[in-house]
């Protein structure tokens, strides 16, 4: 086991898995625990809409996919919260125009042909230096914007009403943490792939969910599940030889099953 | 006595429909203002209106700042419990969050914070519960530990939509018995269906049906509801039509 060390990358993976724990454990907490799930997940798939239109135009198609990814976030949160539209159906229609507007583009395109595949499930030993070094920057943000305004965050997923009859600035926060999980989706697109990365997201943070009910520990708890979870798949997923992406997300359910049938042992 | 803040002919509502017109009401530091009225009369539409969380479509609102404040503090308990009822978060955390500024965004909770919380909580009869999860609390314990939200940052005003709902009669009692010990430090505008309940610790009624009606005491009966277009059952409450309610008790 020791010479895959040695290797490159399996280094940035394992650096990925670490970087896509901290990323995912905290930015989960607050889908889950804000029950905007859904809405993270048409997020997910409108970004596939940037990546499609950055192998058009030539650019970079994850910063395709970042900006395709902030927009409809912003836009999710503004049409969602002026309430004409229906909040799901707003989503679900994004959701699905994302994935359209993608794969027109990615048709369109003349000559080369990406590996979708690679988009929509992931591959956590494809992670290169420069998408290790977005995900350090993008984890550095997080951590401090969650640090350093974990009362706001708590109190405002808690009961925004409150929030706003207090005078604290909602809106911004909204805007500034929507960013972040369209970003967040984004950089671990590579890791497990636009289809699975809600799994990430979500299943660390019901493990947890199942063991405390404070916000704090949760997010602990979800860093530390989720790279397990990263890691135990990555594995997995080298031995057998099996899609990471997908074995990631095996490993995680299982976890969780185990977690939860543990807890139903341990109370009887 | 002093004006805390003024209602100036608002009216208000939702997508087209109507529901406060033309309101005018005066609320002054030491008032304790019993909101009655029919269901979907804009009892809390006026709560909300107040607290600026709906804009009005017409008229104004006055808030008088004593020196050195930028804005109003005012304490609100919401009728329903919107929020998420599973969140994460203790019941310490829930009555934290009423000390919550704009202006202590960043910091942390202090000594002093955790005290006050001591505090409010024993005052509620919640004290063993606070380091419960808010989401196991029973619906009378949420509505104390709602209640002592409201109240840690000692509010100049006070809002309450039905307070009364979800406690039992032996809290509804204690309650009104906290809040008029409260009203010596703060005005309180609480909302309830129940009218021959709250007249009896209140000081004055205001009869809300889209518009409303003032009534300076806290005696009231079922001519003068009538007169105000104010059609509230007072008989389900044990009292007898033209009986005067401060009998009720
Ligand atoms: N968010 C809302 N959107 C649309 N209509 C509303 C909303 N809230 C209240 N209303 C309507 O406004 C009127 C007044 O409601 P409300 O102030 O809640 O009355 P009350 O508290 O006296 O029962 C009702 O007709 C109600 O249906
Ligand atoms: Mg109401």
């Amino acid at each position: 086991m020791a010479e895959l060390f040695y290797n490159e990358f399996f280094r940035n993976a394992l650096l990925a898995a670490v970087l896509a724990g901290i990323s995912c454990g905290i930015i989960g907490t607050y889908i889950v625990s804000r029950r905007i799930v859904f809405m993270s997940g048409g997020i997910t798939h409108a970004s596939f809409g940037g990546i499609g239109i950055g192998y058009f135009l030539g650019i970079n198609p994850v910063l395709g996919a970042a900006i395709f990814a902030v927009i409809s976030a912003l836009g999710v949160e503004y049409f969602t919260k002026k309430a004409e539209i229906r909040n799901d159906s707003v989503i679900a229609m994004l959701w699905a125009f994302g994935m359209a507007t993608g794969i027109i583009f990615i048709y369109i395109t003349p000559g080369y042909a990406p590996n979708l595949m690679s988009f929509l499930f992931g591959n956590i030993l494809t992670v290169s230096l420069p998408d290790i070094l977005f995900m350090v920057i993008l984890t550095c943000i997080i951590v401090i914007v969650f640090v350093l305004f974990a009362r706001i965050i708590l109190f405002m997923s808690f009961d925004e009403e409150f929030a706003r009859i207090k005078n604290i600035p909602v809106q911004f926060f909204n805007y500034l943490l929507i960013s972040l999980v369209a970003l967040t989706v984004v950089i671990n697109i590579k890791v497990v792939g636009i289809i699975l990365v809600l799994a990430l997201l979500t299943i660390p943070q019901n493990i947890a969910n199942t063991l405390t009910m404070s916000y704090q520990r949760i997010i602990l708890y979800s860093v530390l599940f989720g790279f397990i979870g990263l890691i135990a798949g990555l594995m997995g997923a080298f031995y057998l030889d099996i899609p990471s992406g997908a074995s990631i997300v095996f490993t995680l359910v299982i976890m969780l099953i185990i977690v939860k049938v543990f807890k139903r042992v341990v109370k009887s | 006595m002093q004006k805390l803040v003024e209602i100036k002919n608002i009216t208000a509502g939702y997508n087209g429909l109507i529901a406060l017109d033309h309101v005018n009401l005066t609320i002054n530091s030491d008032d304790f203002i019993g909101v009655i009225g029919p269901n979907g009369g804009g009892k809390t539409t006026l709560l909300k209106v107040i607290l600026g969380l709906v804009k009005p479509l017409k008229g104004r609102i006055v808030y008088n700042l004593s020196e050195g404040e930028n804005r109003i503090n005012i304490g609100y308990l919401p009728q329903q419990f919107s929020a998420d009822k599973k969140f994460p978060i203790s019941v310490e955390q829930v009555v934290l969050s009423g000390l919550l500024k704009r202006a202590n965004i960043i910091r942390g909770h202090s000594v002093r914070e955790k005290d006050k919380v001591t505090e409010v909580i024993t005052k509620m009869g919640i004290a063993g519960l606070r380091s419960k999860p808010f989401s196991e609390l029973s619906g009378g314990e949420t509505q104390r530990a709602l209640l002592a939200r409201a109240i840690i940052s000692s509010p100049k005003l006070l809002l309450l939509d039905e307070p009364n709902t979800y406690v039992d009669q032996v809290f509804e009692s204690e309650l009104f018995n906290i809040l008029e010990e409260l009203n010596h430090k703060m005005a309180i505008v609480a909302v309830s269906h129940d009218a021959g309940m709250i007249s009896s610790y209140v000081k004055t009624i205001a009869c809300v049906n889209k518009k409303l009606h003032y009534h300076p005491s806290n005696e009231i009966n079922n001519e003068i509801l009538k007169a105000y277009n104010c059609p509230i059952d007072l008989i389900t409450h044990g009292t007898v039509p033209h009986r005067v309610l401060k009998d009720h008790k």
